[in-house]
């Protein structure tokens, strides 16, 4: 009994401290619309800013104390130089495109905090006055860990009454159900947006010093923590700060209690719980309905036409020239292409969804790598050759498909995004967990194509006709009778179904056909590498899809080929040059969001636009 | 659309296309020998930046004694981000375009086992330097795949031979939920279940690697109340583990066993919260004054301005060896490479070592001991060094564990 009270409590004080990075996040999100990847590296910074100034700092409780707000100071201020300097020039780019933003701000902020605090993990000191344990019910509970079961609800009520008290919290919750409107009232929602990104960052430093007396500092921290918080926003619902808190009450006592039947469960609760709430209730606990941020006057999402003359003869010169180079590359130029040609078409597959169909996916890492699975254990079970194991691909990811779309397709927006990346992560978790038959985290191995493709140029040329056929056919697709159809149920649903689009349905299909592609692109994917590991499933996976299709240009249809070339022809060469190719990558990334805020391929058609 | 469009698109991917046309560098005869090196040097920095420094530096070593065959050692370092896909594909640009002579690298053992299988498909030799995955050598081994740390097995029989010492009966065990975790634990049980009839395991917690809740964990091990632990978390799991069991007097009256807390690369950031009295495998780098180890520190702080980790000797040792291989073998030619690595005995920093014949696993041994805190920060005292020759399976066991012919 004793010891039930005692794991409770351990679960609130996690909560706490989950709830403190979610808030920021949800404050963000709920009015700026922005998913703030670098959430996670601004609560790193925190952390590692506090230890730089409680170690060099007076000592004592001054020096400690004092040392944790400084660095809430300048995590603040840090959150302000980015809001000003990246995302302010952005808020009127495509959904999402802040994403690629912050994404960039993440790797160079991986290098830079490598390069000042050096690869050791860093351990803080305990805080003076809270160090030692108190006594509840005969058993030793630390007294810092009781400190943060405080914290949580007396952020909560601040947060609360800043708010519901103030003008400015007034104005916030007005922004965030309906910013246009805000703007229209005179409200100059610039400094508002900046102030809310500021209050979120200072909320990301808080939770990050605060781990100081608790857990050790490591350069893992950002990317573990980003993604446990935005399923804590979502859980809760959107710019819903009482609903995070719920959330992450929830989480932290199912964790401590979850362990205990299941000591395993850790990998893949919280994305259990996402899912289970998202199918039960599509706007997560407390979440409401989003309103839809009224796009600009004029600018909403562009007609797609299919491509002029020019860009015809364009594009086949580039098939031309994909056909006809590679008798001329180097072996390696050869597995170069091949992995471009391979991502060319994840690129496309997930375009398909997030472009016409306006469904982003933060999981399309699940059929990608549910192909290449579908293709290793058909050989390890069955021993079928490459040419099932290739037929196997797209079909396993397409079932999956069926299965996780009939969930999605009922979502709309980040919620949608949120339950492919539940889907993904819960796929990844079987992968890594059941080793007698995907042999965990260690992979499949030996998954080599047959004899005949065996060499690399026959093989590269297979991959080639398989990519470029399928990026292709989605293309076909998207001006078919039934792109028109999800094209008109993205833009208008109501007006869809009242001309007789069963718009639910559409959408479905094309869940599925976008998984069946990936599934087709990872199964090659699998022969290309000669074996299948859980990394194929992953977030990181999901996140260059992403990245691939925001950076060509979404509302374009060469987007997410020029994206994908781009992307992987840029990783691949800096991390050839150079050790801080994160820092070069990112801030390459950064430096195209602000030239081409349309993106590469969109920022093409916008030039020729204006040529004409 | 006019050819404004061409232009940009044709920018866009430029980057993509110059990767394609990347040049082939020729083999020059009697030019240096050239190891590829792969490792997941951003997502491992704490091990592997020591990794790499002591790599240099002992390829400097090497050089200034003349190279090897009469040519330099050269390396081309490639970092594969932790993620296996990635490791292959730099295996095929080390090997087509820079025109390695040889493999070497693997921290994980996911990437080590992927590039196992790119060397025996290509018939390359890989010299896996830290990957601890059992099967490298064993179920997965191949003939061209040589590993030369300690593997799980024989850490975990290291730490076995200290615990059946131990009175206690009731065990715990904590480990981070990957390959690794589950086989140390697995081998642990075993082995200890072996000599010790008599020992139960009450209790298990399999957190999540880099993501320990580490309160409800202590509390959920201790409900248990075992009499003694084996802990395989390490890095930042560790250090969690570690400060809440402290406050909560997880570790008071127990027995702890633990893998890999004696090398610094663990032990040092825990600082003065270093716990007492653990029994586990290490690197006590300060106290170690054999005259091999002595001249290594020495050279090592000299180059590089601080002191080895553990990281630090095994990429020293990966050089030496690779070095006596060619030396031995007197060619570049793989297929002589491994007979020549088979068998092959060095003196190492921490003595002499063999690549076994039977299943191309090193004898390189741990240090095994207690931990203390002396000065501020934990320390290994009472340490012995294991030879891992005396940890390894009987040849016949070995030989079931690995296909044979390889």
């Amino acid at each position: 009994m004793e010891f039930l009270v005692l794991q409770a409590l351990s679960g609130l004080a996690s909560a706490s401290s989950l709830f403190l990075v979610a808030a920021g996040l949800s404050l963000i999100f709920g009015v700026t619309r922005i998913v703030n990847f670098a959430h996670g590296s601004l609560y790193m910074l925190g952390a590692y800013l506090a230890w730089t100034f409680v170690e060099h700092g007076p000592g004592g409780a001054l020096g400690f104390w004092g040392g944790i707000a400084a660095a809430v100071a300048a995590t603040a201020l840090i959150g302000a130089v980015i809001e000003i300097l990246l995302l302010r020039r952005i808020y009127r780019a495509p959904e999402l495109f802040q994403l690629l933003a912050t994404f960039g701000v993440v790797l160079i902020v991986q290098d830079l905090a490598l390069a000042i605090w050096g690869p050791q993990d860093l351990l803080g000191p305990r805080a003076p006055g809270l160090r030692g344990p108190i006594t509840i019910l005969g058993q030793r509970f630390p007294l810092y860990e009781a400190f943060l079961i405080l914290v949580g609800p007396a952020v909560l009520a601040l947060l609360w009454l800043l708010l519901n008290r103030t003008r400015w919290g007034t104005l916030v919750r007005a922004a965030t159900q309906d910013r246009e409107m805000v703007g229209a009232l005179g409200v100059d929602h610039r400094r508002l947006f900046t102030g809310v990104f500021v209050l979120g960052s200072a909320l990301a430093g808080l939770a990050g010093a605060l781990q100081l007396p608790r857990e050790g500092l490591s350069l893992h921290m950002d990317l573990a923590v980003v993604t446990e918080a935005f399923v804590v926003v979502v859980v809760g619902g959107l710019g819903s700060v009482g609903g995070a808190f719920l959330a992450a009450v929830l989480i932290g006592q199912l964790h401590a209690f979850g362990i205990l039947v299941f000591p395993k469960i850790t990998l893949v609760l919280v994305f259990l719980v996402m899912a289970v709430v998202l199918v039960l209730r599509p706007h997560g606990l407390l979440g409401r309905p989003q309103a839809e941020a009224r796009a600009p006057s004029g600018a909403g999402e562009p007609v797609l036409r299919p491509a002029t003359r020019p860009v015809r003869i364009l594009g086949t010169v580039a098939l031309l020239c994909a056909i006809a180079l590679p008798p001329f590359l180097g072996d390696y130029g050869r597995v170069v292409m091949i992995d471009m040609a391979i991502l060319v078409l994840f690129a496309a597959s997930l375009h398909f969804m997030m472009g016409p169909g306006g469904m982003a996916s933060f999981g399309h890492a699940a059929p990608f790598g549910i192909g290449a699975y579908g293709s290793a254990l058909a050989l390890k079970l069955a021993g079928a050759p490459m040419e099932v194991g290739l037929a196997a691909a797209p079909f396993a990811a397409g079932l999956a498909g069926v299965a996780f779309g009939w969930f999605c397709v009922r979502l709309s927006g980040v919620y949608l995004a949120m339950l492919t990346l539940a889907f993904a992560q819960i796929a990844w978790s079987v992968a890594f967990q059941w080793v007698e038959v995907t042999g965990g985290d260690n992979g499949l191995l030996g998954v080599w194509p047959s004899d005949w493709a065996r060499d690399r140029l026959v093989y590269l040329y297979l991959t080639l006709a398989l990519c470029l056929g399928g990026t292709l056919l989605l293309r076909r697709a998207i001006f078919s009778p039934f792109g028109m159809a999800l094209r008109a149920g993205r833009d208008s649903p109501l007006r869809a179904e009242a001309i007789g689009i069963p718009v639910g349905a559409v959408r479905w299909a094309a869940f599925v056909i976008a998984a069946v592609m990936a599934g087709l692109a990872g199964g090659l994917f699998a022969y290309a590498k000669g074996s299948v590991f859980p990394t194929y499933l992953s977030i990181s996976k999901s996140v260059d899809g992403l990245v691939m299709v925001l950076l060509g240009g979404v509302r374009t249809i060469s987007g997410p080929i020029v994206g994908a070339v781009a992307f992987t022809g840029l990783e691949e060469q800096l991390t050839r040059v150079t050790d801080l190719w994160r820092l070069v990558l990112g801030l390459a990334i950064v430096g195209l969001v602000l030239a081409f805020p349309a993106g590469l391929a969109g920022a093409a058609a916008a030039l020729a636009e204006r040529r004409r | 659309m006019p050819d404004i469009a061409r232009r940009t698109l044709l920018a866009g991917s430029a980057a993509g296309l110059a990767a394609l046309a990347a040049p082939r560098t020729g083999r020059a005869q009697g030019g240096p020998i050239r190891i590829g090196e792969i490792n997941s040097y951003t997502s491992q920095p704490a091990f592997l930046q020591p990794y790499r420094n002591a790599w240099i530096l002992a390829q400097e070593q090497v050089n200034a004694r003349g190279g090897v065959l009469g040519r330099p050692l050269e390396t081309v370092f490639r970092d594969d981000a932790g993620k296996p896909e990635d490791a292959v594909r730099f295996a095929g640009e080390l090997l087509s375009n820079e025109r390695v002579d040889l493999l070497a690298g693997g921290f994980l053992s996911n990437v080590g086992l992927a590039l196992a299988d790119v060397a025996r498909q290509n018939r390359r030799l890989f010299v896996a330097s830290e990957p601890l995955a059992d099967a490298l050598v064993w179920s997965q081994g191949n003939r061209y795949t040589f590993r030369l740390r300690p593997s799980t097995y024989m850490q975990a029989a290291m730490l076995v031979e200290e615990a059946a010492k131990l009175p206690a009966r009731r065990w715990a065990v904590v480990a981070p939920n990957y390959e690794y975790g589950q086989s140390a634990v697995r081998w642990f049980k075993e082995l200890l279940a072996k000599v010790r009839p008599d020992v139960t395991f009450v209790a298990e917690q399999f957190p999540a690697l880099g993501r320990i809740d580490a309160g409800a964990t202590v509390q959920a091990l201790a409900a248990a109340n075992p009499e003694a632990l084996f802990n395989v978390t390490f890095g930042a799991d560790l250090t969690n583990f570690v400060r809440q069991g402290n406050v909560r007097g997880l570790f008071e009256r127990r027995s702890v066993v633990s893998m890999l807390t004696g090398e610094p690369e663990y032990l040092d950031p825990l600082r003065d919260e270093a716990p007492e009295g653990w029994i586990v495998t290490g690197y006590p780098w300060e106290e170690l004054n054999t005259p091999a180890h002595a001249a290594f520190r020495d050279a090592y702080r000299r180059r590089w301005n601080e002191p080895p980790r553990l990281g630090s000797v095994v990429a020293h040792e990966t050089v030496t060896a690779i070095a006596a291989a060619l030396a031995r073998a007197g060619t570049t030619d793989n297929e002589r490479l491994v007979e020549a690595f088979r068998g092959l005995r060095y003196d190492g920093v921490f003595g002499p070592v063999e690549f076994r014949a039977i299943d191309h696993q090193s004898t390189l041994g741990a240090f095994v001991g207690r931990t203390a805190l002396r000065g501020g920060r934990g320390r290994m005292v009472d340490w012995r060094y294991a030879d891992g020759a005396a940890y390894l399976p009987p040849d016949e066991v070995v030989r079931t564990l690995r296909p044979q012919g390889t």
